[in-house]
């Protein structure tokens, strides 16, 4: 039977895309099989067999060490063609999403990346995926025989997941990465969690100096609110990455998201559409936020915010 | 060191507007992505520490004033642009846009690094850069923060921002590297670099140029619409305090305050 594989170098993803791929590959009549790379996979494996996968094939190959692009994408390939898999399923991860095209050019095959839902209809799969930076979801389908697809984390859930006992398969792949890694550290950050936040205060550029975030997490606190804010702000290393909200962030569903200094790029406001209410401070009057927003304060943060601050007190 | 930077240009996303749920492109002037512009910088920045040539390489892709917009990556720094135009190109999956610009790569004969940004800034796909370094056989280090060239030894090497560490990497020349937006902040040009952008070489070559043919589509786009949105678009005016005044109680009365 032909296949529909799923990898990620993240058991969670994993098993996700094992849920989810189930039943699309149901759908399609295909079987589920799943890859599961690098030194130590092979408890990753057995979990994969378990969460439902019917084939898993493992690799503790040295070459898949930190799972580098060009390496993977030559195990998935060879995987690909043992499998029989006529649709790749691939975690898009930042390590995914940049293994996926590379794997797709392998395979002469089309790739959907950063895939935030994925339906099967009339025998065939449609991806969805932002466009023009968020403004719009495209629907995209692959025309090549074999389809690659990179799905973001989270798409499918493993709630209500049936257990299986696949079969755990161990190929000797042909690979061997020609990058070499030097030194691996730590992220720092302090893993806010802005997807469940119910109100929160979104800081940008408007912002003249990192001390004066002061205000906007005074701001925030008098509102009961998390701080979340533009890329702009995490490249300058004011803020930590995972407060990025938007295209390259977090996609929020807040009951208010107030903008402080952010213009309303659309990277940016594609993660607060979501909101129940957008209200924005800003000095610019024709600002794109205000166009998408329910309320304004017209003026300069500098004044609005520590006004704010001081009628909270009062609430 | 010979760099080559691939550069799209895509509509000014501010301009696009929305009407029946389509994006309106039509008469929205483009301009070279965010990212590419990171790439250019990064690429400047590398030829002033070991010496070498830029070349941007741009692929049209519909864009009819590419030839033009280019020129903003010669005020940049770059010392030479291609473009590659054709109207089998006009409107290129991911691999049909690999395709051309590895032909060109291996036209332009000379190159050691081979700069792109991490993605697009309309479609922010992240294809093209790993499937060019697939076609050509090149190591591929995504996502670089910071990028160093150690000529003599033949190496490239990069910071990388994965999704929760740095890497550092080290790959052998010719490679392929794409950057994020934290590497640089880049130079906007000045009159001078602008003007003398004007008679820096800038060639336009098609498909046949460079020997290939009209790709076949690996993908097709079913639709491509914006989400509805209705929103109050109240703007509050008056002093800072009035219109605090006037925002906390709309909270309010939204159930947002005070529940
Ligand atoms: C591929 C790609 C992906 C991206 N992904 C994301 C993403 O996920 N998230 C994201 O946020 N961005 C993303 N971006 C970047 C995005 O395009 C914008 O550059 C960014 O969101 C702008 O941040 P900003 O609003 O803070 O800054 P700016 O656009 O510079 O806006 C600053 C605003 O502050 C206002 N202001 C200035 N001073 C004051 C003051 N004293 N009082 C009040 N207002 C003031 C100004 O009027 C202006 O409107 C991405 C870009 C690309 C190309």
């Amino acid at each position: 039977m032909a296949a529909l594989l799923v990898y990620s170098e993240k058991i969670d993803t994993a098993r996700e895309l094992v849920a989810g791929g189930k039943q699309l590959a149901a759908a399609l009549g295909l079987g589920v099989s799943a890859v599961a790379l690098g030194p130590g996979a092979g408890a990753a494996a057995s979990e994969l067999a378990a969460a439902g996968a019917d084939t898993v094939y493992v690799s503790e190959d040295a070459a898949f060490e930190g799972w580098p692009a060009d390496a993977v994408a030559a195990g998935l390939a060879q995987v690909a063609d043992i499998a029989g898999a006529t649709v790749v399923l691939v975690g898009s991860t930042r390590r995914g999403k940049e293994t996926a095209p590379r794997l797709a050019q392998k395979l002469g095959a089309g790739c959907v990346s950063d895939v935030n839902g994925l339906i099967a209809e009339d025998g065939d799969l449609v991806a969805a995926r932002y466009a023009f930076g968020g403004a719009t979801t495209a629907r995209e389908k692959v025309a090549t025989p074999v389809k690659v697809f990179a799905v973001m984390p989270k798409t499918f859930s493993v709630e209500g997941a049936i257990a299986g006992a696949g079969t755990v398969e161990t190929p000797t792949l042909d690979v061997k990465s020609s990058v070499r890694v030097v030194d691996r550290r730590a992220k720092e950050g302090d893993h806010v969690n802005l997807d469940a936040a119910p109100l929160i205060v979104g800081v940008g550029r408007g912002f003249n100096a990192r001390e004066d975030l002061a205000l906007g997490d005074e701001l925030a606190g008098a509102l009961g609110a998390v701080v979340g804010c533009t890329k702009s702000l995490a490249d300058f290393e004011w803020l930590g990455e995972d407060r990025i909200i938007g295209l390259s962030g977090a996609k929020t569903a807040p009951d208010l998201y107030l903008g402080v200094g952010v213009s309303g790029q659309i990277q940016h406001t594609v993660g607060v559409a979501g909101a129940k209410l957008i209200a924005a401070v800003n000095k610019d009057k024709e600002a794109p936020i205000f166009a998408m927003a329910d309320y304004g304060l017209v003026g300069d943060l500098y004044e609005v915010l520590p006004a704010l601050v001081e009628r909270l007190k009062n609430v | 060191m010979d760099i080559v930077v691939c550069v799209k240009t895509n509509p000014d996303l501010q301009m696009v507007r929305i009407k029946d749920r389509e994006a309106v492109t039509e008469a929205v002037p483009y301009k070279i992505g965010d990212l590419e512009k990171n790439a250019l910088q990064a690429a400047v920045d590398l030829r002033a520490a070991v010496g070498g040539k830029v070349v941007a390489l741009c692929l049209a892709e519909g864009n009819r004033k590419a030839a033009e917009d280019i020129k903003v990556a010669l005020a940049m720094g770059a010392d030479e642009a291609v473009v590659i135009d054709d109207p089998a190109l006009a409107a290129p999956d991911q691999a049909a846009v690999a395709a051309a610009l590895a032909a060109a790569v291996k036209k332009l004969d000379a190159c050691d690094l081979l700069l792109f940004g991490e993605g697009s800034t309309d479609n922010y796909t992240g294809q093209v850069g790993p499937r060019v370094a697939e076609l050509l056989g090149l190591p591929q280090i995504s996502y670089a923060r910071k990028v160093e060239a150690a000529a003599e030894r033949g190496v490239v090497r990069c910071v990388r921002s994965m999704d929760d560490m740095l890497e550092t990497v080290e790959a052998p020349l010719p490679a392929v590297v794409t950057v994020v937006s934290e590497i640089n902040e880049p130079t906007i040009p000045g009159l001078m670099q602008i003007m003398k952008a004007k008679s820096k070489p800038l060639q336009v070559w098609s498909l046949a140029d460079l020997g290939s043919e009209g790709p076949a589509p690996v993908r097709e786009v079913v639709s491509n619409l914006a989400e509805e949105q209705d929103r109050k678009h109240i703007l509050f005016e008056g002093s800072a305090a009035e219109q605090a005044d006037a925002f906390v109680d709309a909270l309010i009365r939204e159930g947002v305050l005070g529940r």
